[in-house]
């Protein structure tokens, strides 16, 4: 039953949020400041592990393709579509939600055990709206721009190594990415993305702002929400793949 | 003018304030005393809703508060300045951005109409050439003093203040405690002070509740309280060696 009673709350929580901005411009800043806090700051990360996940699957796929009977270009294929399919949506997606998920949750927990949050709500000020919304939008608008990266990154990164490992040519590899290529696969992943980027900005958010107690409660609320927006990620993950590619 | 009526709270099943009634004045500076623990912070939290209330009646002015919904409840909070027993700053705001931060939300001045209004502000508690500081880089006073000038900052109806000058100097209280008495005369507010502390309820209550265990115990005004039989309020008032020297000298 308590699925309830949280779902209840997170959702009137959301509400709250998308409620009429005090002041538009602060909003609109507020947005930008997110941005770079959670965007910006998290292209290093994306970085690295979309680089070596490339590599890693090029190397395994020219491995486990040593057949005959399948052409060497093959890898340029399962590169380019686990990339774009699996993994730049997804596993980003649960890097964020560790990295940008705990850190929402313990900034907005430690502002209502400090009554940070009602400060902002005695002045007058919607505390859902001005802290919630800003990370929710930011993450929405933020997180396909990452996801694009790291599609490119992980390509880009499996041609460096595979060349440099000598498992792959040149041509083999580039004719593998372009071949067969369906542009529907990206939109698919853009789409997942939209909804993981929802789940990492708002699931962590409603941990944190309900925390009762002190610093301790912040870090539980923390891992909770870290722990609950990674099952949704998959949860969702296999929802969308079901209803978009099947 | 504030009124509460039969004011009752509970937490899960333990009564934390029975029956409280009291009329805060305008242009008055209205002082809650009472023990740790006894309820106070629970009794002004309640007032602006931050705590749900069992039972009671709050009136802002005749505006009945219990009774708003959120939208309505926001128009009467925008009037009310709040200091927090534990300061409530924003930390991830300098102490100039924490006394701006109400002005751009609420006010269409210019940045430096803001400033100007922040740094008078701060000069007010006495707190100068801390404006780019964090408030982690200050001392408990000074956060104590930033809170109260962010309070000011939007020039409230309402003032309600927690144990404003709990950690602060002698000097620095006294300070507080007029500068909190000056604005409630000049600008006509509706102020309440909860504190503990005796010197400051002689240097500026106009009229003072004093809570036990929960209950109105007794109110009057500030003479009165030295004179009162009461037993309790005898015990509080009369608490330290000072204050004792000082009754049987008269
Ligand atoms: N959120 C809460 N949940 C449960 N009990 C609470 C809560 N807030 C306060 N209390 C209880 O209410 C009682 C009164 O607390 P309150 O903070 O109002 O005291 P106070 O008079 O402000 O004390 P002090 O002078 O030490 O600040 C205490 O016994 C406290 O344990
Ligand atoms: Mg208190």
């Amino acid at each position: 039953m308590k699925i309830f009673y949280h779902f209840g709350r997170y959702f009137m929580l959301i509400k709250r949020a998308f409620g009429k901005p005090e002041k538009i411009s602060i909003y609109i800043s507020r947005i930008f400041e997110e941005m770079n806090l959670l965007g910006i700051g998290s292209l290093g990360i994306v970085a690295i592990i979309s680089v070596f996940m490339g590599a890693v699957i090029t190397i395994q796929s020219a491995f486990n393709f040593e057949s005959p009977l399948i052409p060497l270009y093959a890898v340029g294929v399962a590169v380019r579509d686990s990339m774009i399919l699996e993994f730049s949506p997804a596993i980003v997606s649960l890097i964020l939600a560790g990295k940008v998920g705990s850190s929402i949750a313990s900034e907005i927990g430690t502002m209502r055990v400090s009554e940070q949050i009602d400060a902002l709500e005695i002045m007058g000020i919607n505390s859902a709206g001005y802290l919630v919304f800003p990370k929710i939008v930011a993450s929405v608008l933020f997180n396909p721009i990452l996801v694009v990266f790291s599609m490119f990154l992980g390509i880009l990164g499996g041609y460096i190594f595979g060349m440099m490992a000598g498992v792959v040519t040149d041509y083999e590899y580039i004719y593998g990415i372009t071949y067969q290529f369906r542009p529907y696969n990206v939109m698919y992943a853009l789409i997942k993305s939209i909804v993981f980027a929802f789940i990492i900005a708002s699931v962590p958010a409603y941990h944190g702002y309900y925390t009762s107690g002190g610093a301790l409660e912040v870090g539980r609320s923390s891992t909770k929400g870290v722990v609950y927006s990674s099952v949704l990620i998959l949860a969702f993950d296999l929802i969308l793949t079901q209803l978009l590619l099947a | 003018m504030i009124e509460i009526k039969n004011i009752s709270k509970s937490f899960s099943g333990r009564n934390v304030l029975n029956d409280i009634s009291f009329t805060f004045q305008t242009g008055k500076t209205n002082m809650i005393i009472g023990e740790s623990g006894s309820g106070k912070t629970t009794l002004l939290k309640c007032m602006v809703g931050l705590n749900e209330i069992n039972e009671g009646q709050i009136l802002y002015d005749g505006r009945s508060f219990t009774e708003l919904d959120f939208k309505h409840k926001k128009e009467i909070r925008k009037e009310i300045g709040m200091l927090f027993q534990g300061g409530a700053l924003f930390d991830s705001k300098t102490v100039e951005e924490n006394v701006v931060f109400p002005l751009s939300m609420f006010t269409d001045m210019s940045e430096s109409e803001k400033r100007d209004r922040a740094n008078f502000c701060l000069q007010r508690v006495n707190l100068l050439n801390a404006n780019n500081l964090f408030p982690s880089e200050i001392s408990g006073g000074m956060k104590k003093r930033v809170a109260i000038a962010r309070a000011i900052a939007v020039q409230p109806k309402y003032l309600f203040c927690d144990e404003p000058n709990s950690g602060l100097d002698p000097k620095t209280s006294i300070v507080i405690d007029n500068l909190i008495k000056e604005i409630t005369e000049e600008y006509n507010i509706t102020t309440i002070v909860i504190t503990h502390d005796m010197n400051s309820v002689i240097e500026i209550g106009d009229r003072i509740m004093f809570i036990y265990k929960g209950n109105k115990h007794w109110e009057g005004t500030k003479e009165e309280i030295l004179k009162t039989s009461n037993q309790e309020v005898c015990d509080f008032v009369y608490a330290t060696k000072f204050m004792k020297d000082l009754k049987t000298k008269f």
